[in-house]
């Protein structure tokens, strides 16, 4: 199955949300739209559900062409962010909703029910009422709910983002495993990254309601074709270092020298965009042709298994990742090293010219 | 500033109390030191807000006491115990402006205009709140208003220790590295008690310099955030810090040999003596970042096989079966992997041993 | 949101603008019509423009009316506010307690109109009633509210912040419940005396409920007309002769609907410019007090 948006704009009171967005998503790998918060992914979700008309631009599911057709004579689920369920039914009853006006004999939908309830492990819960439940049960209702009747398209809205990472971390794994056993469309929709390449498949990068990249998952945070897809791809956010190149040698920042050999030999002349990930500067040298820069600690971000040093360098400001954990005194002073050879060069308006991965 | 002490604390909402599990707080007996920077952490319903409202006096505990500097003041109301408290949300006088806000506590306790103004001017530089000394405090950002509800806390020179009930909830994700930073800047200035409260552990392990972790009513483990990532003294902790979790498998000791069905793992001397003393259910637990993958058989290696690999950008998650057993490994970004059988070590040094949940040592 | 599916929807409003044709627009357009004619009976009248108007500005009594009301609803206003609040704050605010003073603060809103007129003349009358028996046999002080203008004064405003305190009370204390916690516990944590939780935490976040308050207030007792009526008719003279009561006299005593009708919506436009300045006013008072 594939869904279809041909030139799909929406201004609402003169005010663009999405630009002429043209984009093909099938079914069979999960459909990832990462993107801050405003890109415009929602807008883009109630769109293909039908919540809403495009201003432009036509909307195709297998061929028929479903632009003007209203959300419930499509054939969609979609879970949101808030946990919402049907406050005076039970779990049980919220599950069902979707299947009471088909006409099912009634134990076709308990089977269905259940066999969703138990997907989620909340089959235990299921004579519960909502307000009974913890957050994350709630969501798992929701889900449940989504799942029960098996839709064409299966529509995600940041489902994850309230809830402790823990529970997100779980509902991640296993979400993956259902997604996979489904035939619908699956669209999900995110702000993290992390998410995204967790739940895999295919991704596309929004901003500002325009996209600016769609492929693999893997192979868009690889090759970020421009600065911006760069930004909204990496958490914590990758570094920018303005450089100019000059006779095989490039200068980045004030006096960071490095020299343009392997995948940057081919980079002329001229003014970019040295971008490089925190993972890719170390706090020991690498080997040969490393660049030494002597920074100082802003701040030691520790994550359950990462630490994220924030330090500077005279103006620059620049992130690094560590594995495992280590705290650092804010105001030390410590050498970083930068290998070229994992240096993404941008031109100047921000595409991307040189990546450490080879050609995408 | 002062050392809070906890004296044998136990908390029920009940009114008549009588199990275990009518108790939000199970016994607590422990020491906050003077000018600390503490993290309280821990999941939803572990009883750490009701911990914190116990320390600053918003609760009564039902059993134990409370001391500042070995004075006892279980019975004192928080405005008598210098204490200072910043909420989830931002809690501003609305109708005031920023300066006014800021003055309010030390108004209250009817100190010299002149003091007051000094001090207020004090505070304001510290937390880049001067611009807006004469604005409204309703009209500016969230991260602006947790600073003043934190200054009100600060502006107090005599206050015991500063509280924070997960102060950065409401402030957007790019601007939360800031007000860590400023954090830490106040701590190290001002060498307050600063007590965090937080079911991030990005947060906790990023503020404090002590985490003290707390499940079901009970505090598990305290210590630096290292201690917590290398040598969780209770399996909650290996758990909940780290993503993914610590891997636990359930095993049967023989000597220093660790069995789980019938596949041996070596364990570390000190742990296998240790072992010999303990009872209870045993369990063996490894980070995923130390499970060691091969390719090819080497030595005290087990088969096993890949399920299904992550690639997260900047590491690898790969789900490998050990025995019908699910174990999570996280390798680096460059890892060659495919799926099919692998050979996996568990480090001896590395590989930890618990009894009923908690770490044989 | 689904406006481009179901023009449909807008058949659903229809009853609603028939029902405000009928209940306000037409009448209002009726009394509009009035103004403008000097009507002698059924089916003769005299088109006079604006004569009417220029009587009402004339007319004496009216402006008296028109003074008493004001004075009357001031009255209302700085008693019933003030009271209203005090009511919520000593209400209790968890246990059996708070069923049972809801239902209480409620019972006199139950109670119809005309009805409250019926029930203070008696309890006010000297001979049996509880409330004018005691003040006249036991304290020893004369007190007749039908023949002295103050005592009927005094009895009409008894009987209004008898009957519509509650109402005020309920609306604070509703706007005191959804005041969280935390900014109690802040301003114990500030050392805030109770005085000072009031002034800064209380007051300002009951902004809403209370610009509600008054608002009501200001506008039902400015068109008091049954309860005077049943309780004094207006008397003793013409002392508690408020507004509606005169314009009825007018309306229907003298039939002078014309005047009647200038006079409507004079009254009207009076109510509607006032309550914009309080609403406008109350809105900015503290402003950002937040919701």
């Amino acid at each position: 199955m594939e869904i279809v948006l041909d030139g799909v704009s929406k201004v609402i009171n003169g005010e663009t949300h999405l630009n002429s967005i043209t984009l093909q998503l099938t079914s069979g790998a999960t459909n990832v739209i990462l993107g801050h918060t405003l890109a415009g992914k929602t807008s883009l979700l109630r769109l293909m559900a039908g919540l809403d008309r495009p201003t432009k631009g036509r909307i195709f599911l297998d061929g028929r062409d479903v632009t003007g057709l209203f959300v419930r004579k499509r054939s969609v689920a979609m879970v949101y962010q808030q946990f919402i369920n049907y406050p005076s039914m039970t779990v049980y009853d919220n599950i069902a909703s979707p299947l009471k006006m088909s006409g099912l004999p009634s134990a076709d939908i308990d089977r269905k029910v259940r066999a969703a309830a138990a997907t989620l492990h909340i089959d235990r819960l299921l004579d519960r009422m909502p307000a009974e439940l913890s957050g994350g049960q709630q969501q798992r209702t929701a889900i449940a709910r989504s799942l029960v009747k098996d839709t064409e398209l299966l529509l995600l809205d940041e489902p994850l983002v309230n809830l402790d990472y823990k529970l997100r971390e779980e509902l991640q794994a296993e979400l993956q495993d259902i997604f996979r056993a489904r035939k619908a469309i699956v669209v999900y929709t995110t702000t993290e990254p992390s998410e995204a390449l967790m739940l895999g498949g295919n991704l596309v990068v929004m901003d500002e309601g325009r996209i600016l990249q769609t492929g693999p998952t893997s192979s868009v945070y690889h090759h970020p074709s421009t600065t911006r897809v760069a930004q909204v791809v990496s958490d914590p956010p990758i570094n920018f270092l303005p450089g100019v190149v000059a006779g095989g040698k490039a200068r980045l920042g004030r006096d960071i020298d490095i020299a343009m050999t392997g995948h940057l030999s081919a980079v002329p002349d001229g003014e970019y965009a040295f971008g490089v990930r925190p993972n890719h500067l170390f706090l020991h040298a690498q080997g040969a042709g490393n660049v030494e820069i002597s920074v100082k600690v802003e701040l030691a971000e520790i994550n359950g298994s990462e630490t994220f040093i924030h330090v500077s360098h005279g103006d620059l400001h620049l992130v690094l990742q560590e594995d495992g954990i280590h705290p650092r005194y804010i105001g030390s002073n410590i050498t970083v090293y930068a290998n070229p050879g994992c240096f993404f060069v941008y031109e100047k308006p921000g595409r991307l010219l040189a990546s450490p991965f080879g050609a995408g | 500033m002062a050392q809070i002490e906890m004296d044998g604390v136990a908390h029920s909402y009940l009114r008549h109390p009588e199990k275990d599990a009518d108790y939000a707080i199970k016994t607590i007996a422990n020491i906050w030191d003077d000018g600390g920077a503490y993290a309280l952490l821990g999941p939803s319903g572990c009883g750490k807000t009701t911990l914190l409202n116990i320390i600053s006096g918003l609760l009564t505990p039902t059993r134990g006491r409370v001391l500042y500097n070995g004075t006892d003041v279980t019975a004192l109301p928080p405005e008598k115990r210098n204490i200072a408290q910043v909420f989830q949300f931002p809690v501003l006088y609305d109708t005031m402006t920023v300066y006014e806000n800021l003055a309010f506590p030390l108004r209250n306790r009817g100190l010299e205009k002149d003091a007051i103004h000094r001090r207020v001017q004090e505070i304001a530089d510290i937390l880049d709140l001067t611009p807006f000394l004469k604005q409204k405090a309703y009209g500016l950002a969230a991260d602006a208003k947790q600073k003043i509800s934190l200054g009100r806390g600060l502006v107090r020179s005599d206050v015991a220790a500063i509280l924070f009930d997960e102060p950065l909830t409401v402030i957007d994700p790019h601007l939360k590295w800031h007000l860590r930073r400023k954090l830490k800047e106040i701590h190290e200035q001002l060498k307050l008690t600063l007590i965090y409260v937080t079911h991030d552990q990005m947060e906790a392990l990023t503020f404090a310099e002590k985490v003290v972790v707390m499940y079901e009513g009970e505090i598990v483990q305290t210590g630096t955030p290292e201690d917590l990532f290398e040598n969780p003294e209770h399996k909650f902790v290996g758990y909940f810090i780290g993503s993914p979790g610590m891997n636990f498998l359930s095993c049967r000791l023989e000597g220093n040999i660790a069995y789980v069905n019938g596949l041996g793992i070596k364990l570390g001397k000190q742990t296998a003596n240790a072992a010999q003393k303990t009872a209870g259910k045993l369990e063996i637990g490894i980070r995923p970042k130390y499970l060691e993958i091969s390719p090819r058989p080497v030595e005290n290696a087990l088969p096993a096989h890949v399920k299904s690999f992550e690639d997260l950008g900047s590491y690898k998650i790969a789900a490998i079966l050990l025995d019908e057993k699910t174990l999570y490994a996280r390798l680096p970004e460059d890892a060659p992997l495919a799926a099919g059988n692998v050979w996996i070590v568990f480090p001896p040094e590395k590989t930890k041993l618990y009894a009923d949940g908690r770490l044989v040592k | 949101m689904n406006k481009w599916e179901n023009n449909r929807a807008w058949l659903l409003t229809v009853p609603v603008l028939v029902i405000v044709a009928f209940s306000s627009i037409i009448p209002l357009m009726t009394v509009v019509n009035y103004s403008v004619q000097d009507i002698f009976g059924p089916g003769q009248s005299l088109f006079v423009g604006t004569e009417m108007y220029k009587n009402v500005l004339r007319d004496a009594r009216l402006h008296e009316a028109l003074w008493r009301q004001f004075l009357f609803s001031g009255l209302v206003l700085l008693i019933e506010i003030p009271l209203g609040i005090a009511l919520a704050l000593a209400m209790p605010k968890k246990g059996w307690g708070v069923s049972f003073s809801l239902v209480v603060m409620a019972l006199p809103l139950l109670i119809p109109w005309n009805t409250i007129g019926s029930i203070w003349i008696i309890f006010v009358r000297p001979d049996i009633g509880l409330f004018g028996a005691f003040v006249n046999n036991v304290l020893g002080i004369g007190f007749d509210h039908t023949a002295r203008p103050l005592d009927a004064w005094i009895t009409t405003l008894l009987m209004e912040i008898w009957h519509w305190t509650p109402l005020v009370a309920l609306l604070a204390y509703a706007g005191l419940r959804a005041i969280p916690e935390v900014y109690y516990q802040a301003a114990k944590i500030d050392g805030a005396s109770p005085w000072a939780t009031f002034r800064y935490i209380q007051l300002p976040k009951m902004r809403g409920v209370l610009t509600i308050a008054v608002l009501l207030r200001f506008m039902d007792s400015f068109l008091i007309y049954a309860e005077p009526f049943v309780l004094t008719g207006g008397g003793p003279g013409n002392s508690t002769t408020f507004l509606s009561i005169y314009l009825v006299k007018l309306a229907l005593g003298q039939f002078d609907l014309g005047t009647a009708g200038a006079f409507s919506l004079i009254y009207f436009l009076i109510i509607e410019i006032l309550c914009f300045v309080f609403y406008q006013v109350l809105k900015n008072v503290g402003k950002g007090t937040g919701t």
